[in-house]
C-alpha cells in the first residue's frame, strides 16, 4: 500500500467518523450521551433524522433549489417586473391585436417602470417582450413572474385546506373506528370514484356564477375534490400507530381520548400525509393550470401560467413561428411541478422504513 | 385481615374475531387486599392479560366484549363506571406497566413530558412541582442523572432504562394498585432481577398492593405473596405462594412445576413438558378444560367442569381428580 494511498483511507475513516453511516450511525442513536443539537430537540429524533436524509439526496437538493428560486422570484416579483395598472394579476396588453409578437418586440403601450438589472441584463433603454406576447398581446415575461405568486398561492392554499379536512376526518374515521369509520371511508370512496378534473370542471362552472371570475371558483372546486387521499393515509397510519403499546400506556395513565389523539398518536403518523402534501403541491398547479387552459376560473388576463398557455390554442396550427408561447410558460410549469416532486420523492425515500438509520 | 381492595366476582370476556367468538376469559374471581402482591400464572393465550386489561376496562371493544362480572374497587364497581370516572381511576389509583419497555413509550416525546402527564392530569400540581417530582420519581427508580435525562427521548435509554421509567410513570400518582404485565419477559435475565428488587423495594416504601402477571415461576416465588394460576380463562389453581411450590394440586400446576429446570439435577434427564397443545377457546368449556391433556383424568372430566373448591387454608382448586390419590375428590 502506498503512502498516498494510506492518507486516503485515513482521510476516508475521518470522513465516515464525521457523518455517521450504517451501523456507525446505529451506534451513535444507541449510545446515551450522544449531543443533540436544538433543532433536533424541536423537531423530535424522527423527524430530525428525516430532515436530515432530506438535505443529504441530490434529487432533493435540486428540487429544493427549484422550489427556492420560485419562491425568490414570487417574493420579489415587483422588484423583477414593477406591477402595471392597479391590479399587479392583470398582465398588461400592448395593444389588442391578436397575432402574438415575437420576443424582444419593442414594447409600445401599458410599459411597467424600467427596474434596475434591466439595462445592465438587456442593455436596451427601454421595454422590450422578452419573451414575446401571447395573443391580445398580453406580455408572457410579465404573466410567467407574476404567475409565480399565483402558482405558490393556488398550491398552498388548496393543498394547505385539502390536507386539514383529509386529516380530521381521516383521524375521526381512524380513532373511532366500527360504524362511523365505514361510513366515513364509504363517502370518501364514493368521492375517489369521481374523475377529478371532471368534477374540478363542473364544480367551477357551477360557482363561476355566483362568485364571479375569480382565483376563488377553481380553489374551491380543486379542496372539495382533492382530500381524499390523504384522508386515506392517515388513517392507515393512525390505525397502525392507534395499536402501538404507548397508546394503550397513555390510557392507562388516564389520558384523555382527545388528547391522545393530538399528543400521542397525530405526531407519530402525520409525516407521511406531509410527503404526500409536498409531491400534492405540483398536483395542484398542474391542475389548476389545466383548468384555466380549459378557459374556466380566473378572468381573462388574470397572471397565471396555465391562461398563457391556454392563449396559445388558437395558433395551435403554426407553433413553428409561435413556439414562445407555449414554451417558455411551458417549461416553467415543468420546472416547478419537477421541483416539488423531487422533494416528495426524497422524502419518500426518506419515510422507507428499509432506509432507516442508512442517512 | 387487610381490607379488600380489588375483589373480581365471575369476569367474563369474548372477542368477536372473523372465524368466531373467542371465550379469552371464562369466569375470573379473585380478590386482592391493601399492599399484598398476586402472583398471575400461565401460559400465553390463558387469559392472564385480558382479565387484568378487563377489569380497567382497556379491552378493545369491539371486537372485544366484557359478558359478565363484577369488579369491585373499594366498593365501587369498575365495570359499571362511565369512562370519566374509569379515567380517573386509571393512572391515579390503579396503574399499569406492559411487557415491552420498547414500545412502552411514545417516541416522539421526551420522557420527561410523558412523566408529567399523568401528574398533571391527577395530581393538579404547577409546572415546578411536576418537574421536581418527576425528578423524584426518576431518582427512585435509579435512573442517574436524573434532571438531565429528563430532556432524553425514549431511544436515548436501553431497555431496562424504559422499563424503569414506565415504573415511575405508573407509580408517578402514588397508586393503591400496580397491575404489571409481564413486565420483566422482554428484558434479560440480569435486568429482570433488577427490575424485580426495585419493585419489591418500592413495594416497601409504597406499600401498594400488585398484580403481576408472568409466566416466569421463578420470579412469581421472589415476589408474589399468593398466586393465581389460570388456564383456558379460568383460574384452577389459587394458594399461598409457599404452599402453591409445596403441594401443588392442581395437574397442570403439578406439570408446570414439574417442567422447571433442576439446578440440582443428578441424572441427564429430558426436561419434562406436559403433552398437548393448550385450548383454542373457540366455545366455551363446558369440560375442565385440561382434561384432554391430564396424567389423572377421570370420566367425570370429560363432562363438568370443576369450580374452585378449598382444600386447604386459602388454597382453592378446580379439579376433580385428587392429585394425591388419584381417585375423585
Amino acid at each position: 500500500m502506498t503512502e498516498d494511498k494510506i492518507i486516503a483511507d485515513q482521510e476516508v475513516n475521518r470522513e465516515s467518523m464525521e457523518a455517521p453511516s450504517g451501523d456507525n450511525f446505529m451506534l451513535e442513536e444507541a449510545h446515551s450521551d450522544r449531543k443533540i443539537t436544538r433543532l433536533e430537540r424541536w423537531l423530535g429524533p424522527e423527524n430530525y433524522r428525516i430532515l436530515r436524509g432530506l438535505v443529504k439526496t441530490p434529487a432533493s437538493i435540486i428540487g429544493f433549489i427549484l422550489v427556492f428560486i420560485f419562491l425568490m422570484v414570487a417574493i420579489f416579483a415587483p422588484v423583477i417586473i414593477p406591477p402595471v395598472g392597479r391590479d399587479p394579476y392583470k398582465m398588461p396588453r400592448d395593444g389588442f391585436s391578436g397575432e402574438p409578437k415575437p420576443m424582444g418586440a419593442e414594447w409600445k403601450r401599458n410599459k411597467p417602470e424600467i427596474p434596475f438589472w434591466y439595462k445592465a441584463v438587456t442593455g436596451k433603454d427601454k421595454w422590450v417582450h422578452i419573451l414575446g406576447t401571447a395573443q391580445g398581446q398580453y406580455d408572457i415575461f410579465y404573466g410567467i413572474i407574476w404567475g409565480t405568486r399565483t402558482a405558490f398561492k393556488t398550491g398552498f392554499i388548496v393543498v394547505v385546506a385539502t390536507v386539514l379536512i383529509g386529516v380530521i376526518v381521516g383521524s375521526i374515521a381512524a380513532y373511532y373506528g366500527g360504524l362511523t369509520d365505514n361510513i366515513i371511508m364509504r363517502f370518501v370512496d364514493i368521492f375517489m370514484t369521481l374523475p377529478y378534473i371532471m368534477m374540478a370542471l363542473i364544480l367551477t362552472s357551477v360557482l363561476t356564477p355566483v362568485l364571479g371570475k375569480s382565483i376563488l371558483p377553481p380553489l374551491i372546486a380543486m379542496i372539495s375534490f382533492g382530500w381524499m387521499g390523504y384522508a386515506r393515509i392517515i388513517r392507515s397510519d393512525i390505525l397502525s400507530i392507534k395499536e402501538r403499546d404507548f397508546v394503550l400506556a397513555a390510557k392507562v395513565s388516564g389520558v384523555k381520548n382527545s388528547r391522545i389523539l393530538f399528543k400521542h398518536i397525530l405526531p407519530n403518523a402525520i409525516f407521511p400525509t406531509l410527503v404526500l402534501a409536498s409531491l400534492g403541491i405540483g398536483d395542484v398547479v398542474l391542475s389548476f393550470a389545466a383548468l384555466s387552459f380549459l378557459g374556466i376560473g380566473t378572468q381573462e388576463g388574470y397572471a397565471d401560467w396555465g391562461q398563457i398557455l391556454s392563449f396559445a390554442r388558437n395558433w395551435i396550427t403554426s407553433l413553428d413561428r409561435y413556439w414562445y408561447i407555449v414554451v417558455w410558460p411551458g417549461l416553467t410549469l415543468v420546472l416547478f411541478v419537477m421541483g416539488w416532486n423531487l422533494i416528495g420523492d426524497a422524502m419518500r425515500d426518506v419515510l422507507d422504513p428499509r432506509m432507516r438509520g442508512k442517512s | 385481615m387487610a381490607n379488600e381492595l380489588l375483589n373480581v366476582q365471575g369476569l367474563e370476556t369474548r372477542f368477536k374475531t372473523p372465524e368466531g367468538l373467542i371465550h379469552a376469559v371464562n369466569g375470573v374471581s379473585f380478590h386482592l387486599k391493601e399492599g399484598e402482591t398476586l402472583g398471575v400464572v400461565g401460559e400465553s393465550g390463558c387469559g392472564k392479560s385480558v382479565s387484568m386489561l378487563s377489569v380497567l376496562k382497556l379491552v378493545p371493544m369491539p371486537p372485544g366484549e366484557i359478558v359478565a362480572g363484577t369488579a369491585e374497587f373499594k366498593g365501587k364497581d369498575l365495570l359499571k363506571m362511565t369512562n370519566e370516572e374509569i379515567r380517573q381511576v386509571r393512572g391515579g389509583q390503579i396503574a399499569m406497566v406492559f411487557q415491552d419497555p420498547m414500545t412502552s413509550l411514545n417516541p416522539v416525546m421526551t420522557i420527561g413530558k410523558q412523566l408529567e402527564e399523568p401528574l398533571m392530569l391527577h395530581l393538579g400540581l404547577t409546572k415546578a412541582q411536576v418537574r421536581s417530582r418527576s425528578i423524584e420519581l426518576l431518582e427512585q427508580v435509579g435512573i442517574p442523572r436524573a434532571a438531565e435525562r429528563l430532556k432524553d427521548y425514549p431511544h436515548q435509554y436501553s431497555g431496562g432504562m424504559r422499563q424503569r421509567v414506565m415504573i415511575a410513570m405508573a407509580l408517578s400518582c402514588n397508586p393503591q394498585i400496580l397491575i404489571a404485565d409481564e413486565p420483566t419477559t422482554a428484558l434479560d435475565v440480569t435486568i429482570q432481577a433488577q427490575i424485580v428488587e426495585l419493585v419489591i423495594k418500592l413495594r416497601e416504601q409504597l406499600g401498594m398492593a400488585i398484580v403481576w402477571i408472568t409466566h416466569d415461576l421463578g420470579v412469581v416465588a421472589s415476589i408474589a405473596h399468593r398466586v393465581a394460576v389460570m388456564y383456558g380463562g379460568f383460574i384452577i389453581e389459587e394458594a399461598n405462594v409457599k404452599d402453591l411450590y409445596k403441594s401443588p394440586s392442581h395437574p397442570y400446576t403439578i406439570g408446570l412445576l414439574g417442567s422447571l429446570p433442576q439446578i440440582q439435577a443428578q441424572t441427564r434427564q429430558r426436561l419434562y413438558s406436559i403433552d398437548g397443545m393448550p385450548p383454542v377457546l373457540y366455545k366455551k368449556p363446558q369440560a375442565c378444560p385440561f382434561a384432554p391433556r391430564c396424567k389423572w383424568v377421570l370420566e367425570r372430566c370429560w363432562h363438568e367442569n370443576p369450580r374452585l373448591e378449598p382444600v386447604g387454608e386459602g388454597h382453592r382448586v378446580a379439579c376433580w381428580a385428587d392429585t394425591k390419590s388419584g381417585s375423585e375428590r
